[in-house]
Order: structure tokens, then sequence, then C-alpha cells
């Protein structure tokens, strides 16, 4: 058993479920010999051959429009777009037709496909290239939206990706592709879609997260622990569908929730799970629910970009402030 | 300088608008007037269903309707070509090529009727069809998709896809016959030029001569045939169906008609089209040349003709009563296919819906 990054436990998954599954095939810009520009390819097109991992031409909008072809004739296509700020060509196809499919047909057509795009900023990249513009996907009913945020997480929620009988679009967070390894063993073993994780327990307050953004909540939650505050730290990684369940269970127990998230404040995800909360679990809180987010602006260019994200003191600080709330 | 490659677009033509054919060298279609006979009564079903659904929509009986008036013989004559086992990927005025793989009718109504169930196609050979694209072009590259599918599995089918000429305007028509060229896929794309996108005619929309050379680019075949002349249809649809089957790779087919009727039931051409087009399109449209051909050939009558037109009519009409006679599905049907298995979440929603009831 290998200690494997983000971005190779993403590579082993497709692996395994090509292995035990023909119908499984990945394509998109880069992705054969090259292994894709990130290398969660690496070595597929070597070992499954060309008719099975396949170089596109690049225009995204014909990726996720192959995907849906050769989903509706029962293949299980695994679609890379490069980067997130270039999915939106592919977002007709995404939008009106990868969600649309099932209801339209009344079950009769079903798109089991997977379309994985890197997402979210923190590695000096080019602009369009550092977006967090989950929520898009996350609004739209029909879809699954995935984020993991660690490797092993990766693996085992990839794998549902691909066997899950409806579309998933599956955001891997780039900035932490390597940040840390997990021990991983190549058993099959998924992890479900749909279903938060909660990975330290507390009981003073819930700090809730998805992707990148949660290895600064847990470092967070480190720090308010050395000040005596116990965090609860919630993995959204499914942020649509939202298990909201897991989240207000949590809630009922804090009696406070602190939301962190990449993407800009409004409209977002955080803005829905806030609501989620306010709606379902105000007798619970303690407190106002906090948020701690990306401004309403643009991603800004990379000199600028340290001075977008949020950081672990702003976390802490928030969390501090809801629990000494009054 | 060097000329380094040149191209050419040839247009087919057998039958022309008096019913006489233009050369000797005709197809083996153009002599087998059994089959003829069966195109030219599915074109008149076709006919009489646009107009039957014309009249619902203007009685409040149905939503917005696109129908192919003047341009029957393309759908009839492409989809004529398709085997069952083919795939077709239509788009919003596809009625007659969806009715030829099998859609039926009423379906056909109750989508535009405002239910979704009208897109779960009961007949076998239609299981696998996409259903209407209504985004424009969007369609081109799922058939390449399937296409794709079919390409990998070894299987010996084709896709058929149509178009409208205005789509063609698209990056995704584009895009779709540049991998279809790429990866050689056997799909055979019907650009359904009717002259008009709505009100916008063909100078608005290209530089180009004509719609079928945006195949050169792609590096793939292509061919402008008269879309009013269904023997011509027919026999370049068959022909490129087989090299698509064969592992050919794909064809354009540009079939040149005229929209005879508004764009849909929502539009009134009267405001854009020039005085006289009409009245020089109904002399050129498909039905009455093929007419004439079989009548000057000895296969037609008067009696066969009010014999059809009679079998036509009870045929269209109950499909209309099946559309008619279809109630209202449930509001739960709102939930029940959105995914495989309904989140917890929705759940909620779907108990909701249930409670306010049908009102």
């Amino acid at each position: 058993m290998a200690a494997i990054t983000l971005i190779e436990a993403v590579n082993m998954a497709m692996a395994h479920e090509m292995e035990a599954d023909n119908e499984v095939v990945v394509f998109g810009e880069d992705v054969g010999l090259n292994g894709g520009v990130f290398r969660a390819t690496d070595g597929l097109q070597q070992r499954f051959g060309e008719e099975r991992v396949i170089d596109t031409p690049l225009a995204e909008a014909m990726i996720a429009g192959i995907a849906i072809g050769m989903a509706a004739q029962g293949m299980k296509p695994v679609a890379e777009i490069q980067f997130m700020g270039f999915i939106f060509p592919a977002a007709d196809h995404i939008i009106s037709h990868c969600a649309r499919m099932r209801n339209r047909t009344r079950g009769r057509l079903t798109l089991p496909l997977v379309i994985r795009a890197p997402y979210g900023g923190g590695i000096h990249a080019p602009e369009n290239h550092s977006e967090s513009t989950e929520a898009v996907f996350a609004h739209i009913p029909g879809l699954k939206v995935v984020i993991p945020s660690n490797p092993s997480r990766a693996y085992g929620l990839m794998l549902a990706a691909i066997r899950d009988p409806d579309p998933v679009i599956f955001l891997e967070p780039k900035r932490v592709y390597r940040i840390e390894k997990h021990e991983i063993e190549d058993n099959g073993e998924e992890y479900p879609l749909g279903v938060c994780f909660v990975d330290r327990e507390g009981t003073d307050i819930t700090l809730i997260s998805w992707g990148a953004m949660l290895h600064e909540t847990k470092q967070a939650a480190e720090k308010l622990a050395a000040e005596g505050i116990s965090a609860e730290v919630i993995d959204v990684a499914t942020v649509n569908p939202l298990d909201i369940d897991t989240i207000l269970e949590s809630v009922a127990k804090t009696g406070r929730a602190c939301i962190v998230q990449e993407a800009p404040k409004a409209g977002a995800v955080g803005s829905d799970i806030a609501a989620e909360i306010a709606e379902k679990g105000v007798m619970h809180l303690l407190a106002p629910i906090g948020r701690v987010s990306g401004y309403d602006t643009m991603m800004p260019y990379y000199r600028l970009e340290k001075q977008y994200m949020p950081k672990v003191e702003h976390i802490v600080e928030e969390a501090k402030r809801l629990v000494e709330y009054r | 300088m060097t000329t380094i490659a040149k191209f050419e677009v040839k247009y087919v033509q057998y039958l022309d608008e008096h019913g006489q054919l233009t050369t000797d060298d005709v197809p083996a279609i153009a002599k087998d007037f059994t089959a003829l006979k069966k195109l030219y009564r599915d074109m008149a079903l076709i006919r009489q269903m646009d107009s039957k659904a014309y009249a619902l929509q203007r009685t409040g009986k149905m939503g917005t309707y696109a129908a192919a008036t003047g341009q029957e013989a393309i759908g009839v004559g492409f989809g004529a070509a398709m085997n069952p086992e083919d795939v077709l990927v239509p788009y919003y005025r596809g009625q007659a090529a969806m009715v030829q793989h099998g859609v039926r009718m009423e379906e056909i109504l109750l989508y535009w009727g405002g239910d979704e169930r009208g897109s779960d196609f009961q007949n076998e050979t239609a299981r696998q069809d996409f259903p209407i694209a209504v985004p424009i072009a969007t369609q081109s590259l799922h058939a390449t998709g399937v296409a794709k599918a079919m390409q990998i599995r070894g299987e010996k089918r084709c896709v058929f896809t149509e178009i409208g000429e205005g789509g063609t305007s698209q990056g995704d028509f584009y895009e779709a016959l540049n991998v279809a060229g790429i990866w050689s896929l056997g799909v055979v794309f019907v650009i359904n030029n009717n002259q008009w996108a709505i009100s916008v005619p063909s100078e608005i929309q290209t530089a180009c001569e004509t719609y079928a050379q945006k195949a050169i680019a792609a590096g793939i075949d292509s061919v402008q045939v008269d879309g009013n002349d269904i023997i011509a249809v027919f026999d370049e649809s068959q022909k490129a169906a087989e090299k698509a089957r064969e592992g050919g790779g794909s064809t354009v087919i540009e079939c040149i008609s005229l929209r005879l009727c508004d764009h849909t039931t929502a539009d009134d051409a009267s405001r854009y089209r020039p005085d006289g087009e009409l009245d020089e399109g109904w002399k050129k449209e498909p039905l009455i040349r093929l007419r004439k051909y079989l009548e000057a050939n000895g296969q037609w009558s008067e009696a066969e003709e009010s014999a059809l037109q009679e079998e036509v009519v009870a045929t269209v009409q109950q499909s209309v009563d099946t559309y008619l006679n279809t109630p209202t599905d449930k509001p739960e049907a709102m939930f029940d296919y959105l995914y495989d298995e309904l989140p917890e979440r929705t759940l909620a929603q779907r108990e909701l819906a249930i409670a306010r009831g049908a009102k």
C-alpha cells in the first residue's frame, strides 16, 4: 500500500474502474500520452489503449456533448475539462441536457457520466484558471456535484461518481492536489455521494467546508482547540444534492455554525447551507450563522490571490466571535 | 504560387418540380413504385399531422408547435433510409424522421402538449433515439457521441441527426463536424435548409454558396440535394448511411427546401416573407411532384388519392384522440425522474407537492 496524493488517487480510481468495467472510457484534452496537464490520467492510455483513453480536439462543448451521446448508449464516460474556467462552453450541454435527460425522457435515457475539472485558486495560475464556481452547477437539479478534500475521499468518491447512474460533476481542488499523501489500498471501496463527512468531533461550534478550504478549516479547529474551543468539522463533499441532515444534527449539538468557502459569498453553496440552518435549525442556534468566504469580486490575478483567499486566522476569528456571542 | 487543395460541391436532383426525371441515370428507388407510394403516403401523413397540430394549438388544445410543411421529403426521405437499429438524434422540427423511425405521433403531440412522457418513446426502434433538442445544434454533438460509442463497440450502426440551416451557424455544429472527421464517425448530418431561421434568410446566415461546403473544412464528405425531391434525399441518405455503418465516416447532406409555414405557431411569417414566395414555393413542394410522377407512370389514380387522404386523416385523428385522452401526470412526476434515487432533501418537497395536490 502506497501513500499517494489527491491527484494520484483520482488516477487510481479511474484505473480501477477501467479495469473492472470495459464501458468506462476516459477522454479530454491532453489526457492521452501527456497524461493530462496535472497528470490525472498519467499512464492510463499506455495501460488501456487509445480506444479507451482518448485525446479529443480542443472544444469543451464537444467534450460534454460526446459524453452525453456515449452515456445515452450505456457507456460510462469520464470526461476531463482541463480547468473549470473552461467549462462554460460545455455548460449548455451540462445544464440543458446532462441534468435533464432522465427527467425529460421519463427514465428512458439516462446518463451515467462523470465530468472532471480542476478548480479553485492558490496556485498562481493565469486568468480564468482559479475561480470557484461550484454554485453554478450546485443550483441545477438533476446534477450531482462532488468535491473531494483529500486523497482517500478522492479515491472513494471518484469510484462512486463513475458507478453512479446519474451525471456527476467532479470538481478537484487543485491547490491540494499534492499537499498531502494518504495510504490508500486500491480495493475498489467507494464513499457514498450525497453524504457529509464529520472530520472532527466537537461541541462548541460546527465548521462547515469543502474542497481545499477544508485544510484551513481543520487548522483553524486545531488553533481553536488550543484556546479551549471545541470545533466540529464537516466536509460537505457533495454540494448537490446537499446532505443537510448531518449539518443540522451537528448544529443542534454545538448551537453554532460557521461556513467556510473559497467562492464569493453571494448566491453560493454557503448561502444555501446558511438558509437551511436558519430554516430548520434556528431553535438550536446560540449565535448568528457565520460565513467566511471569498469576496464578491473577481478572482484577482495571482499577485492579489493571497489577499482574496480566506485564511486560518479569519476562520478562527469568526469562530471566536460566534462562540463569544451573547 | 501552387494550388494545394481544391474542392467541389455536387448538387443532386432526379425529380423536378413538374414530376419529371431530370436524368436517365436514376437510383433504383426511382423505379420502385411500391416504395415510392409508401413514401408519398408517409409525406401525406406528416402534412396532415402538422395541419392537425396547428389546429390543436389554435384551439387551445396544444402548446407551441413547429410544423414542417413543404419539407416533408427531407425527414421522410432520410428517415426511410435508416435501419431500425440506427439512432436518430432529432431537432425540434424533426417529426417526419421521428415518425419514420418509430416515434408515435401521439408522443410528439404529447411533447408539444407540455408532457415529458412524450419523449418516452415506446416503440422498440425508437427506444435509443434522442428526444427533441430545443437548444440549437447541441444535437449534432450528441450524435457524434452516440457514433463514438458504436465505433468503440464495433457495431455496424449509424446515427442520423437533423439541423436547420440557421443551426449550422452554431459552434456546436462545427465542433461536431470536426470531431466526426477526425475520428471517422458514422454520422449522417442532414441540414434542413428551409431558407428561413425564423425571420433570418440565408444571406444573413452565411457567406457560403452552400451549407454543404461547411463539411469541407472538417474533412468529411458532403452533398447538396433538392430537398423536395424525395428520390434524391432517400438515395443520398441511403448511400451515406451505408458508408457510415461500414466505418467510412460521416456525410453532410444539405437538403434545399422552403418553409411553407410559419416558424412555429407563435410566429407570423407575413411580417418578413417577401410577396409571392409562398405561391412559388407551393409549385415546387415535394408531394405534388411525386404524385405527378406516379400518375405519369400509371401508378396513381384519383381513387387512390381519396383513399389515401381518408386514411391519413383517420390515422392522425387516432393519435390526436390518444393525445387528448391522456390525463395530466401526477405532480410527483416532477420529482420521480430527477435522479435514479431522489435525495432526502428533495423527498420532502415531493411530499409537499403531493400534499398540495393537483390544483
